[in-house]
């Protein structure tokens, strides 16, 4: 049954993934990015990481897919013309994908025969500490100050986008609050005195 | 047949795989590249949870979550500068976007 699980899962996050980078309409690109998101959460509950699986469908496809799916809708782009040197690096890209594959699933295939983690079975937690407990207590203790920094990083990375795309237009009509409060009769109200039957001229 | 280490760390491998081919075909396209390198990143996230789980130690889950927070803020910073950038020039094309040469 977990085998199961794993091969439909693998399958569908691999293919999404190749999906992600072939599909003609970028659209597609990011719907294909979420599902490959979401059935990578699927692999992480698998292997006992039910915080970390939760905390990837909320960051990733709740944000940074959304995020995504905004900026290719908004660019009025033409993506065929983006497409044109497709096939140009399409040799180049295969003998490095090739190679990279051969070599990580070489290291991958030692590591898991030989290295530390040889022969061990995932963790599994049980009633006396959940998944996210053990995180926690290692989370704010040990790494509390890389927490705090990556919170930072959060937010100059939210000020660089305000920064990068806040732009102030001349023509628009914006309420100024101090000109409004400071407005005084004098310079709003003039009294003028009018004779009978003449009017006023500018 | 069991599910081990080895079988979620090729999965990773080949989705790492994936990512970087993407870069390499979709050389134009920048938002593509940026979804190729949110693959990369998936998959090193796969990898740390790989084996923080098989080792029983739950470091590894907590370096992926700080790879999930650069990644989100690599993803914002990315996006606005290609509005910016798009804003400037009315397209994308990353193959003459040397406009800051000086």
């Amino acid at each position: 049954m977990l085998a199961i699980a794993f091969y439909i899962m693998a399958a569908v996050t691999v293919l999404s993934g190749a999906l992600v980078i072939t599909a003609r309409n970028p659209v597609h690109s990011v719907l294909f990015l979420i599902l490959a998101f979401f059935s990578a959460a699927g692999l992480f509950v698998l292997m006992g990481a039910e915080f970390l699986a939760m905390l990837l469908v909320v960051v990733y496809v709740g944000a940074v897919a959304v995020l995504f799916l905004f900026v290719v809708m908004m660019l009025d782009v033409d993506f065929v013309k983006l497409r044109q040197g497709f096939a140009n690096y399409l040799p180049i890209g295969a003998v490095v994908g090739v190679l990279l594959l051969t070599e990580l699933i070489m290291i991958a295939i030692a590591i898991a025969d030989r290295g530390a983690a040889a022969g061990q079975s995932p963790q599994v937690y049980g009633p006396e500490m959940s998944n996210i407990e053990a995180i926690g207590r290692v989370l704010y203790t040990d790494y509390v100050y890389l927490f705090q920094a990556s919170g930072l990083v959060l937010l100059v990375a939210m000020i660089g986008a305000i920064v990068l795309t806040l732009q102030h237009r001349v023509h628009v009509k914006r309420q100024d609050i101090h000109t409004q409060v400071t407005r005084r009769r004098k310079n709003a109200v003039e009294i003028v005195q009018v004779k009978t039957g003449e009017g006023i001229k500018e | 047949m069991t599910i081990g280490l080895a079988h979620y760390l090729v999965v990773s491998a080949i989705l790492f795989t994936i990512g970087v081919f993407g870069i390499f075909v979709n050389r134009r396209n920048i938002i593509i590249i940026l979804m190729s390198i949110e693959l990369i990143l998936l998959a090193v996230n796969i990898n740390f949870v790989a084996f923080s789980t098989h080792l029983h130690n739950v470091q590894g889950q907590i370096m992926a979550m700080f790879v999930l927070t650069v990644a989100a803020a690599e993803a914002a910073v990315g996006l606005a500068i290609l509005v910016t950038f798009f804003r400037n020039r009315g397209d994308i094309e990353v193959d003459d976007a040397s406009m800051m040469k000086g």
